[in-house]
């Protein structure tokens, strides 16, 4: 292990809100016990004041930096994450956790519901992003922490980063929303929602009752094809496919011709091995409910003594820049201290995932993040 | 610890604004002019550039940037928001100069504008007797690559702001190693005016 990498790291469990002590969640059901999953790397200072709280996207989890024994990948951001790095291991404390509704550790549907002894299936209340947020509000106070340095994320994690700041701008100074949105636009639900009946046409998905196996593998990997479509540019897909032809193309017989064929089909046969259907569902659900727009961000405090550091890319067609922009604008609007930047990356919506393209991303958010009001 | 000053427009400017104004600054470049007013003069800084590596700079300073052009980036701000707004040479780069500078005039009270004076004396011999665009020290750019898309003297904007009812508050008069107080339509190489409405 050289002193640049993570090391092999552990996800950590905390469980509350044991029945009769159930949490409320914002549809007014309840949901008890909660588990999250959650991993950190970096230590917290004596003060508790360096803590960032890092928000994955819609098909993330907790596992950020870093490997588990035995794999061969580290985790998600870990070349963001690390000594010296964006997220720098010597200065700050980062914190990921799964988010409510997710499959990888978290309580979410596939977890066993206590009154039945059975997975929640569809049982499980719809979450939404604030209650995402709400619940990992108790894991930092938990862990002692009053107010946080930063919240970071993209995607899905923007929004989660923007509800942290919403609920509780109190307890945030620094919020990096990437390739985000306050809102979903009807494009954005409507993409959403094919995915969803993708997986609700699959005949194994009986109704949400299919943890017994068959799964609806095939519904939810039509919906990951979809989704992977929609992450990539125009033109990243002409540089890494163009019309090139699979070696074992046996033409004109409706198999995977094309490159781009079979990469989204190993696109999708991989990630049902990951994910569970219900949780496409659920966290879909609660993307398309997500609505800070028109001075919702701003119901609980005026924001004026956070930062925001804004990201987009130019060639993000799933979350366009301009809505980025909108963003930035309801901050100035009100005096909120904003800084946004157009990455010129051709990647498409899943450039901030992209090692490659680390460079300038991490540049901002290092100098950012250093900047001590 | 107050920073030196390398430039001259950077000192007049300096030199014309309060400590701890609020300060917009329009095609703020790298940030040094920011970076400046806010180690000397304590201004609260924000910056509009439209060069990524320009902004990636002034983050790096400590500077709050917002990446847009000039002549779209300026709805974002409320009325009166800032003391200050500053159009540093950039005006002569923009393509709605009415439009900006009636906005840089709603979003502050007062709006400095600097830019290279075309009537200097050296670009007027080179057009006279060269026969050719000329290339200065403050207009140092090939026809064909010149950023500039308005050739303006320190006449042509007093006369704007007559036509238009702003008022000049403030001219500094820039050339090679100092000031100009004499006829500065012929010896300044840069004009930098105070306006309000």
């Amino acid at each position: 292990m050289t002193s640049k990498n993570n090391g092999i790291v552990e996800t950590k469990h905390f469980t509350y809100a044991q029945p009769p002590r159930e949490f409320k969640l914002e549809s007014g059901r309840t949901l008890g016990p909660i588990t999250l999953a959650y991993e950190t790397y970096g230590q917290l200072n004596e003060d508790k004041s360096n803590a960032i709280l890092l928000m994955h996207a819609f098909s993330g989890n907790a596992h950020a930096a870093g490997f588990h024994p035995g794999d061969k990948d580290p985790g998600w951001w870990d070349f963001m994450i690390g000594p010296g790095r964006a997220l720098d291991t010597e200065k700050y404390f980062i914190l990921c956790a799964n988010v409510i509704g997710a499959c990888r550790g978290s309580t979410g549907p596939s977890s066993v519901n206590p009154k039945t002894g059975k997975p929640y299936g569809i049982d499980f209340p719809i979450v939404t992003i604030g209650d995402m947020v709400r619940t990992q509000k108790e894991l930092i106070d938990h862990l002692g922490i009053k107010r946080l340095h930063g919240v970071i994320g993209g995607s899905m994690g923007g929004m989660t980063a923007l509800q942290w700041v919403a609920s509780y701008p109190d307890s945030v100074e620094c919020v990096i929303p990437i390739a985000t949105t306050l809102k979903h636009s009807p494009q954005q639900i409507a993409f959403n929602e094919v995915g969803r009946q993708a997986i609700m046409a699959d005949p194994a998905w009986n109704g949400g009752n299919y943890y017994e196996g068959p799964f609806p593998d095939k519904g939810l990997a039509v919906a990951r094809m979809l989704g992977h479509i929609t992450f990539m540019s125009n033109e990243s897909m002409e540089q890494k496919f163009s019309r090139r032809l699979k070696d074992d193309n046996s033409g004109f017989k409706f198999s995977a011709d094309f490159e781009v064929e079979g990469y989204l089909q190993y696109r999708g046969s991989s990630f049902v091995k990951r994910f569970d259907a219900n949780s496409y569902l659920y966290i879909t659900k609660a993307m398309d409910y997500f609505d800070l727009s028109e001075g919702k961000l701003f119901a609980r405090g005026d924001l004026l003594n956070v930062r925001f550091l804004v990201l987009a890319f130019k060639s993000d067609w799933l979350y366009p820049s301009a809505q980025s922009q909108e963003m930035v604008k309801q901050l100035k609007m009100r005096h909120v201290d904003a800084t946004y930047c157009e990455g010129d990356s051709t990647y498409g919506h899943d450039t901030f995932l992209i090692e490659s393209e680390k460079e300038k991303q991490s540049h901002l958010i290092k100098h950012f993040l250093a900047k001590r009001k | 610890m107050k920073s030196a000053i390398k430039r001259l427009d950077h000192q007049a400017i300096c030199d014309l604004i309060e400590p701890e104004s609020k300060v917009l600054d329009l095609g703020c470049g790298n940030g040094d002019l920011l970076h400046l007013l806010v180690t000397n003069k304590s201004v609260k800084a924000q910056g509009v550039e439209l060069n990524n590596d320009a902004i990636h700079a002034c983050v790096e300073k400590g500077l709050s940037v917002f990446h847009s052009d000039i002549d779209s980036g300026l709805p974002y701000y409320p009325d009166q928001s800032f003391d200050y707004v500053i159009l540093n040479q950039s005006l002569q780069e923009v393509k709605g100069v009415e439009s900006v500078i009636r906005e840089a005039l709603r979003v502050g009270r007062k709006v400095i504008i600097g830019f290279p004076n075309f009537a200097h004396i050296e670009a007027r011999i080179l057009l006279c007797f060269g026969g050719r665009a000329p290339i200065s020290s403050s207009l140092p750019y090939e026809w064909y690559s010149t950023p500039n898309l308005r050739f303006l003297a320190v006449k042509d904007f007093r006369d704007f702001c007559r036509q238009k009812n702003y008022k000049i508050l403030g001219a500094r008069y820039l050339g090679k190693r100092g000031r100009v107080f004499f006829l500065p339509n012929l010896w300044a190489l840069q004009a930098i005016f105070v306006i309000t409405k």
